[in-house]
Formats: structure tokens, C-alpha cells, sequence
């Protein structure tokens, strides 16, 4: 979505809501963990739609009793790459799910510059499009 | 009523095929001591007998209509494995609320096995030329309704299933936790290609995750379909880039061919579209075909019901939409427009749950009350996204939420086109809506009492929002179904 400082990025199940609080987040984490589900941190300055593979941040957390611990891994990855998308993962290993159920944002950089979508102009009045953000023009690290 | 009762089959050969016309129970086709196999094809049929026709005669016809059977005893029978070959039916049970003293006449429940080798793997055509062939149209028979099917795990592995299914499709789109939000172009019919893409780019944009086109767009006069696949692609890949999210556009591929099917298949293959759609009217090995071309093109496939509610919709007579959801959980599509509940078409809550859980669950228990009368494994058959669209608007979150689940694709056409400050404000309206109602669920808000709480809550800090519910907030379609389940308070025996 558009805002007055470039771009919003969307991706995620909450990022049509305002930011989230610490508070939020927890009650999200407690519910994917009375789910029976496993949690992770992933963080990325890489953000294009089509990347799939963000960066671990650690190992997927199983068995957890409450959010405390994932609230940790939060926070500890929020104060290392403070710049970065960060994004909580809920995964359940149930037989023919084996995938996310939920994932949302946690951190993101305070200005967005968004994508660029680039034009080829092939046979008849097709295009070949790809998209390229501005950010990633600079190398990893750089980048916001 | 004054039935004839006929005594059960005949068992002497030189009786049983006697040239002349028999009563079909004794004929072989009525067994109520039979005891299904795991590997039989069942079916239930909800049957209204003509007068003077018993109801295991009744239910012993369908079931030879239905199979082997002719009007007259055939020697050539002798030929064959001929018992075996028969379908047959085992129990007959009377339909709660019909017959004397009720507004409707006697109609039964009939259960019929039918021998695996009577059907060709991996074809719905052969399986249904069986099952719905000439069989409703039999003079017998008032009405017909087949009401429900179950479907053995050895033939359900003979079918491909959807190409993508839930989990694939949600990994593709890198979105989770949430129901998808869709919207279907409008007017339906007349835009020309690149004001149709303007609709397209606006909405999603605005932040739903597909659009689509509506079941008889094709290729018309005002808008040919190479036109309308361009325009949209540029919308699709515009608002892609505006949103950071991956975007889609169902286009439809429907056409009078398979071989037109097929170029128009391949040219949004070309164009990068993620999803393509067909509508029912195809028929059931186009939307066979149409499924292993996505499985090779790693495409997903929107099925839009175009046409059922001609056979689905009346309780006495046709097939019953779980039915038609299970064949097209086998033919193979992602998507299926499944009822709404609580919008404009026909929708009873028992009734799309138990249609729901046919096209997602890996498993479907009997279950009497959501019209489910077998018990279904489905055999790692991919789960089918259901679609529930028309009339449904961001005032009933909380009620979609609930009776729908997070796993469906909601589509809010007028409820995103007709927003009052626009397309994109009507697209963010819901997407807000659906987020700010997810949110609550997860923290254990109770949404369905809690829910117009929560929306005016949400609208706080998003106009768009307010705007829509101040527009629609009492617009409800409450109207009583026609398709309602009628079941036995006993368990039934398979």
C-alpha cells in the first residue's frame, strides 16, 4: 500500500493492521502454541514477493510452554538487524498440513522505498515483467 | 398406500432368466443382507416411488437402471460375471417428514453398492455415466436425488485430485493464517479490456489477493480474450509491485473447445499468471483435462459452479453440491464456489459445512446432521480451497470467520467495487476487516458475539472501513433454504 514515505509492504497475515505490540505479538505466539505448533524467527532485507527463503534466525523453536521464549528470539533479532523485515512463523507438522499456518511481520524499516516493475516488450503486446526493489540494488547489509 | 409387496430374488437359474419382464428386486438388485465391500463405489439416493411401487423395488430399479439391468430378463447375462456386476441395493430407509400426514409423498432413502470393476480409473465421465445415466430419467421413479456417495480409497487413487491444493497454493502465495480475499469484476459483462484492468489493478492493489473474472466472460465482442489477458497481467504485475505481495488474477479459460482451452491455458502461462479458471458448464474430462495441464504448468485452478444449482438446489430431484464437491475434489480443481452461508445464494449452514469439510478435510467421518452419510477417507487427495462469494460484505466478518474457517477464498465483488469512496478503499475495507477479526480470534475474543465490536473498533483507524460498514452494516439475505439435510437420528451402517 502507498504512504506519504513510499511503501508499505503487505505481505504477512496483520499488515493492514497498525504495528503490532509486544503485547499482540505474545498473544499471537500463545495461540500458535495451543495450536501445537512450532515457532520461528525469519529476517530478510531482501523483501520481494517471490523470496521464499529468508534468514533463520535459529533453529525452528519446539515445545515451548508460552510466548516468553519467542518474545526473547524477537527481540534479540529486532536489536541485530533493526533495519531489517523480521517475521514470526507458526509451523504445523500435522499430516497433510507439514506448513506455515501463520506468519506475520514483527519489524520492519522505518522507510519504505518499495519496487520497481520492469517492462520487456516481447513478441506481440506481451511484456515480460520482473520486479526489483530499490533497496536491493545495494548490496546486503546496506540496504535500509 | 397400496403397495405391492414382491418376494426378494429368485435364486433358480432357470427361473431367474426365464425370457419375460421380473420385478428388479427379484431379479438380484435388492440384498439387504449384503455386506458392502471396502472396495465397493456407494451411493445414496433419495428416492420418491411412483404409486404402487414399493420401496425396495424402487430402490432395487435404481440400482439396476444404475448398473447392469434392462427392462426385460437378458440370457446374455450368462455370459458374464452377472452377480457380481449387479449393483445392489441393501437398505432403504423412509425420509423423516415425508409421506401421509406431511406436505410431501413417501420418499426413502435408498443405499446402493456398485463392484469396483463396474468403473474406468481416473474418469468422473465413466463414473457418473453410471451413476446419474439413465437412471433419472426411469419411469419408476417420481423424483431421484442422489444425496451423497462414497467413494473407496482403491478408485479414489486412480485420480490425480487438484493440482495445487491448499498447502501448495499457500505457499506459492506466501500467505498464511488468513482467508483469501477476492473480488469478481464488475459489470460482469461490457467493460473493454483496459477498463477491466483498471478495476483489476484498483482492487488489488487496494489489497485483496485475487480478482476474478465472472463465469461468462470469455471472449465477447466488447473484450477478446487475448485483450483481456494483457491488460490484466499488467494490473496483476503492477499491483505486485505496489503491494510487495504476490498478486493474482483468475482468468478464465473457458471456451467452446478444448483446443481454444488450451491457447488460452498456455497464453497466461505465458503471461505469468499464477491461476486460471474454468467454469462447470466444461463438463466433467474438460475439467479433467484441464487439471493435468495445471499439474504440468504449475498452475492452480479455480472452478466456478456455473450452472449447478439446475440440478443441485431441489431436495427431491438431482445431485446433491457434496457430490458434485467430491467428483470435483477427484476431476481436480483448487478452488470450488462452495456457499456462502450468509450471502445471496442458496446456502444452508448444515448443509456448507458438510460440503466444506468434503473439499478440506483428509478424512470425513459420518456426520447425519452436515449431510455427510459415509464415512470418506480421501487418500491424500489434495485439499480443494472452497470459494464463498456473492452478497457477502465486510459487516459480516466475524460471521464468515466463523462459519467458514481461515481456509476459503472470500470474495466481496460488490462489496469492493461498490465501496462509496472506491475500489481500492473497498479492497483495504475488507482486508482490514478480515486481519482485525483474525487477530481477535487468535487472542480467544469471542468474535461471533464480539464481532460488530471489533469491526468499529478496526474502523477507528480506517475510514475505508467505516465507510463500508456504515453502508451495508444491515444488509443480510435471510431467506429460508431450499436445500436443508433430512436425516435418521440412528448411525448408519457404513
Amino acid at each position: 500500500m502507498s504512504t506519504p514515505n513510499g511503501m508499505r509492504i503487505t505481505q504477512g497475515t496483520f499488515s493492514f493492521l497498525p504495528p503490532l505490540t509486544d503485547g499482540q505479538i505474545a498473544a499471537q505466539i500463545d495461540y500458535a502454541l495451543s495450536q501445537g505448533w512450532a515457532l520461528s524467527v525469519e529476517y530478510t532485507d531482501d523483501p520481494h514477493p517471490r523470496n521464499v527463503y529468508w534468514e533463520m534466525w535459529g533453529q525452528p523453536l519446539f515445545d515451548l510452554r508460552d510466548a516468553a521464549g519467542v518474545m526473547a528470539e524477537v527481540k534479540a533479532c529486532r536489536a541485530a538487524y533493526p533495519r531489517h523485515y523480521i517475521k514470526v512463523n507458526a509451523f504445523d507438522s500435522t499430516h497433510t498440513w507439514e506448513t506455515v499456518r501463520l506468519s506475520f511481520i514483527v519489524n520492519r524499516p522505518e522507510l519504505e522505498p518499495g519496487f520497481v516493475l520492469e517492462r520487456q516488450e516481447i513478441a506481440g503486446r506481451a511484456q515480460r515483467y520482473s520486479i526489483r526493489g530499490y533497496a536491493t540494488q545495494r548490496p546486503g547489509g546496506e540496504r535500509y | 398406500m397400496n403397495q405391492v409387496v414382491e418376494p426378494n430374488a429368485v435364486r433358480a437359474a432357470a427361473d431367474r432368466y426365464r425370457a419375460g419382464v421380473m420385478p428388479y428386486k427379484q431379479m438380484g438388485y435388492w440384498e439387504p443382507e449384503y455386506v458392502p465391500a471396502e472396495t465397493d463405489v456407494l451411493a445414496m439416493f433419495r428416492i420418491t416411488p411412483q404409486e404402487g411401487v414399493d420401496a425396495e423395488e424402487a430402490a432395487a430399479a435404481v440400482a439396476g437402471e444404475s448398473s447392469t439391468a434392462t427392462w426385460t430378463v437378458v440370457w446374455t447375462d450368462r455370459l458374464t460375471a452377472c452377480e457380481r456386476y449387479r449393483a445392489k441395493a441393501y437398505r432403504v430407509d423412509p425420509v423423516p417428514n415425508t409421506g401421509p400426514g406431511t406436505s410431501s409423498p413417501q420418499q426413502y432413502f435408498a443405499y446402493i453398492a456398485y463392484d469396483l470393476d463396474l468403473f474406468e480409473e481416473g474418469s468422473i465421465a465413466n463414473l457418473t455415466a453410471s451413476i446419474i445415466g439413465n437412471v433419472f430419467g426411469f419411469k419408476a421413479v417420481k423424483t431421484l436425488r442422489l444425496e451423497d456417495m462414497r467413494i473407496p480409497v482403491a478408485y479414489l487413487k486412480t485420480f490425480q485430485g487438484p493440482p495445487t491444493g491448499i498447502v501448495v497454493e499457500r505457499e506459492r502465495l506466501d500467505k498464511f493464517g488468513r482467508p483469501l480475499l477476492g473480488a469478481t469484476t464488475k459489470p460482469k459483462l461490457g467493460l473493454s479490456g483496459k477498463n477491466y484492468g483498471r478495476v483489476v489493478y484498483e482492487a488489488l492493489k487496494g489489497g485483496l489477493d485475487f480478482v476474478k473474472d465472472d463465469e461468462n466472460i470469455n471472449s465477447q465482442p466488447f473484450m477478446h480474450w487475448r485483450d483481456r489477458f494483457l491488460f490484466v497481467m499488467e494490473a496483476v504485475n503492477r499491483a505486485s509491485a505496489e503491494t510487495g505481495e504476490v498478486k493474482g488474477h483468475y482468468l478464465n479459460v473457458t471456451a467452446g473447445t478444448m483446443e481454444d482451452m488450451y491457447e488460452r491455458a498456455e497464453f497466461a502461462k505465458e503471461l505469468g499468471s499464477c491461476i486460471v479458471m474454468i467454469d462447470l458448464v466444461i463438463g466433467y474430462t474438460a475439467i479433467q483435462s484441464m487439471a493435468k495441464w495445471a499439474r504440468r504448468n504449475d498452475m492452480i485452478v479455480h472452478l466456478h459452479r456455473a450452472g449447478h444449482s439446475t440440478y443441485t438446489r431441489q431436495k427431491t430431484h438431482g445431485v446433491s453440491f457434496r457430490v458434485i464437491s467430491k467428483w470435483m475434489r477427484m476431476a481436480g480443481v483448487d478452488h470450488i464456489h462452495a456457499g456462502t452461508v450468509v450471502g445471496k445464494l442458496e446456502g444452508d449452514p448444515n448443509v456448507v459445512r458438510g460440503v466444506y469439510d468434503t473439499l478440506r478435510e483428509p478424512h470425513t467421518p459420518v456426520d447425519l446432521q452436515h449431510g455427510l452419510f459415509f464415512d470418506q477417507p480421501w487418500a491424500g487427495l489434495r485439499k480443494v480451497m472452497p470459494v464463498a462469494s456473492g452478497g457477502i460484505h465486510a459487516g459480516q466478518m466475524h460471521q464468515l470467520l466463523s462459519y467458514l474457517g481461515e481456509d476459503v477464498v472470500l470474495q466481496f465483488g460488490g462489496g469492493t467495487i461498490g465501496h462509496p469512496m472506491g475500489i481500492q478503499a473497498g479492497a483495504s475495507a475488507n482486508r482490514v476487516a478480515l486481519e482485525a477479526m483474525v487477530l481477535a480470534r487468535n487472542e480467544g475474543r469471542d468474535i461471533w458475539n464480539e464481532g460488530p465490536q471489533i469491526l468499529d473498533t478496526a474502523a477507528r483507524s480506517c475510514i475505508p472501513l467505516k465507510a463500508a460498514l456504515d453502508t451495508w452494516k444491515d444488509i443480510t439475505f435471510d431467506y429460508a433454504s431450499t436445500d436443508t439435510v433430512d436425516y435418521v437420528a440412528t448411525p448408519t451402517a457404513v
